[in-house]
């Protein structure tokens, strides 16, 4: 603000001047003035702000770990509560930051869907509720003709009174289950499912390239599928025998064509990522793989007797001091999931293979999965408070009417903030779809 | 740069090497043609550069292959990543990745390149082969052309010292074919590179080449390219013109041949020699009126209206992506079609009217023999055993009845589709690109098979990107673009008078409306 005041006044003081006088007499004007030290700092301080705030800005994808941790914050606090306004909340921040902040990639179309499915799964809820009833209450809304089944089925009716409780029940269940869906499906419209392989530590770089050839071989399969099921439409006869003969060989018509075709592809693929160096890079020197070898099988022996403790349960808690008490299975758990971790570092050791443009993992990333937990705190905190029962609204003995706590909205608008405080999606150039 | 010593490939249960006792010396910085008949060894023998044969094909390998000194015969493909690149027959099958900059940064990343590094050649690479705006378009959206581009620059970006293709435009129309060739040989006199190509299509290819290699049952000879081909038993037409003509040196380019043939084509002038009269339809045939094909937002085909006469071939040209594929399914009544109404003589159509050779052709194909594929076609159509096997033996000679369809050569496979089809006695045949994959033999024998059924008074239209071979067939020429019908004549006119789809012939001549060696050689007896 400082810095620009003065540049007006010089300007103003300039009066008419050619454009190309005008910058170095502006500059002789403020040589002549020197500001006061503290106006200095602070306008250099408000300079690298704004520069620093450019460069954060600048269009970019986010880490695709960043998105999907944002999202599993928002589904584990959807997931504790059915209170139908944080519910829509939620839906509502998690489908602002996907319209806000999606790239144009096929992937990102995908989010449509995902509404689709959640809505339908709402609706299904609800019907439901109406076919079969169930969590009634006095508030009768209307009355179904009920469908008499016999006495084997006792216990379910189809149809009859249809209340308002038991339709609130599977229109809280149905937002629940929908919210989930559809937050689900932000996370794979904002970082596909491919860019998340790609972030794979080294040590699963194989496999992380196997499923993203899996992913791009799939719609060739439906494309050659399609072409090959035209095509045997030009060798059908006029009179369709409708035999069983018939019908197996219009199947075998489909399927031989198509895996002799997945087959060829297959393996000019294999040849072409083979003639591309694919597999190449060393394992690391013998002693990482022994060692990664040696901390996986510690790994492997940890879990086993976790989890052969969680059905028996016969290993002690232990004591630390007087005040720590630790459980043996915990700690063998804690133990199996650090040797796993550390196997995976160690036979990615030495791996001379390199990633083109990494993602990278900075501020804006640390902030959305803040933003995306906020949710999950707000609703602990809500939860340990006198606003307990808010999480869950009552619908029987008694029809409570939703209420919602600040902190839950508090916290429905920070998970809102990556719409605005990450750098926006990439641009793509003008055919990137077509 | 690469030699071969003494290298024999035999692949299992066949009695027949496919390549007996080879050596060859490819020298450093050359653009070599691999030239041959079908099924001769070109793939087999490019194989062996790079290692792929036998460990993906099969098959047994002997004798040594050595690149630049070192022995690199026992190498796995991917240790000689960035020494040899391969781009194979089909772009799109040999693509890893989505977009077109992670294809590019794929094979960097095996050999671990520094990530900075990586960056810059991916810039390089993108201007060098100036594909810098497809950088973030989805594989899958390119077209042909771009694909076979970005196909070379994600080898091209591992630096390797040898490139090798198996048929780079083989399924290019022939503008985009001309633009891969010549950016083959611009990288070749810019950046030293050695290129090995196997190639069908030898005329675009000829005039760049600095060796020709030619393969032949098994065995390999390689020269100079006038040297070798005035031997090859596969030749461009403008070369087969020159020997035929007993011109020396052989011509290669245009060019060459004008010069060459400059006295004759002055009398010519003068004098204009009597060309063959035009085939008469023989009856109104195929007319398609209005038809539109559109899938979602995308309009294939804009309101075209085909005419094609019957005891007549016709040939539907235009780009690749330009409707013609859609038009002719939504004429043959499997394809989707929107609006359009399909007349036989006059008469609407009926399924089992016009009959549809498809691209890929073996997808009609899908049982363990020819001679059930067979036996199916003559139930299916109810005709009396043996109809469909009497259809195939007049198309082609010798196709072994207990063969598997899928190992047929190109040419019987597509005789094979054909007879299948024919059983059923269609009043139109319709083929799309069916000379894919086809040697000049090949082509030769096509264009027999499908004057016969002309004569035989059926309606013949083919969609086609081949010029030389619609010279040779085809009576009229439909143009397409963007989904519709822009010209329509007979093919002398349309050949001659477009810069395309000129044969080499027609160029040579031009302005003397001769279009093929045939043509030249009839003209000449008779002056």
């Amino acid at each position: 603000m400082v810095h620009r005041t003065v540049d007006r006044a010089s300007t103003i003081g300039l009066g008419e001047g050619s454009d190309e006088g005008s910058a170095p007499r502006r500059r002789e004007n403020l040589l002549a003035r020197p500001r006061p030290p503290k106006v200095a700092a602070v306008s250099s301080a408000v300079a690298s702000v704004r520069s620093g705030w450019a460069v954060y800005r600048l269009p970019r994808s986010l880490h695709p770990v960043a998105w999907w941790l944002w999202a599993l914050g928002i589904m584990t606090a959807a997931s504790l509560t059915t209170n139908p306004l944080v519910e829509g909340l939620l839906l509502a921040a998690a489908t602002f930051v996907v319209v806000s902040r999606r790239d144009d990639g096929p992937w990102a179309r995908s989010f449509r869907l995902y509404a689709i499915l959640g809505a339908a799964v709402f609706v299904v809820r609800i019907l439901y509720r109406i076919v079969f009833g169930g969590g009634d209450g006095d508030h009768v809304l209307f009355t179904l003709p009920r469908i008499p089944l016999p006495s084997v089925v006792a216990g379910v009716r189809l149809l009859g009174p249809v209340s308002l409780e038991s339709i609130l029940y599977g229109a809280y269940d149905g937002l629940q289950l929908g919210t989930i869906i559809v937050v689900v499906g932000a996370a794979n419209s904002l970082a596909s499912p491919r860019r998340l392989l790609r972030s794979l530590p080294a040590a699963l770089y194989e496999i992380g390239t196997v499923l993203v050839v899996a992913v791009t071989v799939f719609p060739q399969l439906a494309e050659s599928a399609a072409r090959v099921a035209r095509a045997r439409r030009l060798r059908q006869s006029s009179a369709q025998a409708r035999s069983w003969r018939e019908r197996s060989r219009l199947v075998r018509g489909l399927v031989v064509p198509v895996l002799a075709d997945a087959l060829d592809s297959a393996i000019s693929l294999a040849a072409s990522m083979d003639a591309r160096g694919f597999g190449r890079a060393p394992a690391g020197s013998r002693r990482h793989r022994v060692m990664a070898a040696l901390t996986a099988f510690a790994s492997v022996g940890c879990l086993m007797v976790f989890a052969y403790d969680l059905v028996s349960g016969t290993l002690p808690s232990v004591a630390l001091g007087s005040v720590v008490t630790v459980h043996l299975r915990d700690a063998l758990l804690v133990a199996g999931v650090l040797a796993a971790l550390l196997s995976i570092r160690l036979s990615g050791h030495g791996v001379r293979r390199s990633r083109y443009r990494p993602d990278r993992w900075l501020l804006p990333e640390l902030l959305t999965v803040a933003c995306g937990f906020a949710p999950v705190a707000a609703v602990a905190a809500v939860g340990a408070g006198p606003d307990a029962a808010a999480l869950s609204p009552a619908i029987l003995p008694t029809l409570d009417i939703p209420t919602l706590p600040l902190p839950l909205l508090v916290a429905a608008v920070v998970a809102l903030l990556p719409s605005a405080i990450t750098p926006p999606a990439p641009v793509a150039t003008s055919e990137a779809t077509a | 740069m690469i030699t071969l010593d003494g290298v024999t490939v035999r692949y299992a249960d066949s009695p027949v090497a496919v390549l007996d006792d080879v050596t060859l010396h490819i020298p450093e910085g050359d653009l070599a043609l691999v030239a041959g008949q079908t099924g001769s060894g070109k793939s087999t023998l490019l194989g062996c550069l790079t290692n792929l044969v036998p460990r993906f094909t099969g098959g047994h390998r002997t004798g040594r292959v050595v690149l630049d000194g070192t022995d690199i015969t026992s190498a796995a493909p991917r240790e000689l990543a960035d020494l040899i690149g391969y781009v194979g027959q089909n772009p799109l099958a040999g693509f890893v990745t989505d977009t077109v900059e992670s294809e590019l940064a794929f094979g960097m990343e095996q050999l671990g390149v520094d990530p900075s590094r990586m960056r810059v050649r991916v810039e390089e690479v993108l201007d060098l082969l100036g594909i810098t705006d497809l950088r973030r378009r989805a594989l899958r959206t390119l077209s042909g052309g771009q694909q076979q581009r970005v196909a070379i620059a994600s080898v091209l970006t591992a630096r390797p010292r040898v490139l090798v293709l198996d048929e780079p435009t083989s399924a290019l129309d022939p503008v985009a074919a001309e633009d891969v060739v010549s950016l083959l040989s611009r990288l070749v006199h810019d950046l030293g590179l050695t290129v090995v190509m196997a190639e069908h299509r030898m005329e675009r290819v000829v005039e760049f080449c600095d060796r020709v290699i030619l393969v032949s049952r098994g065995s390999v000879r390689s020269g100079e390219p006038r040297e070798m081909l005035s031997v090859s038993p596969v030749a461009p037409p403008l070369v087969e013109l020159g020997r035929r003509s007993g011109w020396s040196p052989l011509p290669l380019t245009i060019r060459d041949g004008r010069r060459t043939a400059r006295a004759e084509r002055t009398a010519w002038r003068e004098h204009p020699p009597v060309l063959g009269t035009l085939a008469a339809a023989t009856g109104e045939g195929l007319v398609a009126d209005g038809v539109v094909v559109s899938y979602g937002s995308l309009v294939a085909v804009r309101g075209a209206t085909l005419t094609a006469g019957a005891g007549l071939v016709t040939a539907l040209v235009g780009r690749n992506g330009c409707g013609k594929s859609s038009l002719l399914w939504a004429v043959q009544g499997s394809g989707s079609r929107k609006a359009g109404r399909i007349t036989i003589d006059g008469m609407p159509a009926v399924p089992g009217d016009v009959a549809l050779v498809p691209q890929t052709a073996s997808d009609v194909l899908y049982l363990p023999t020819v001679a059930e594929e067979l036996a199916l076609a003559d139930a299916d159509a109810d005709r009396s055993a043996g109809s469909a096997g009497r259809i195939l033996d007049e198309l082609v000679d010798g196709v072994e009845r207990d063969q598997h369809p899928r190992d047929l050569s190109e040419g019987q496979k597509l005789a094979l589709v054909l007879a299948v089809q024919l059983v059923r006695e269609p009043r139109v045949v319709l083929l799309d690109e069916p000379t894919r994959g086809l040697d000049y033999a090949g082509k030769a024998a096509l264009t027999r098979i499908l004057r016969g059924q002309a004569d035989a008074g059926r309606t013949v239209v083919i969609a086609t990107h081949d010029a030389e071979f619609v010279a040779a067939t085809c009576d009229r020429v439909v143009v397409m673009a963007e989904g519709e019908i822009v010209d329509d004549g007979p093919a002398r006119d349309i050949i001659t008078s477009s810069a395309m789809l000129a044969t080499q012939c027609a160029r040579v001549y031009a302005p003397v409306e001769l279009l093929t060696v045939a043509e030249v050689l009839t003209a000449r007896a008779a002056s």
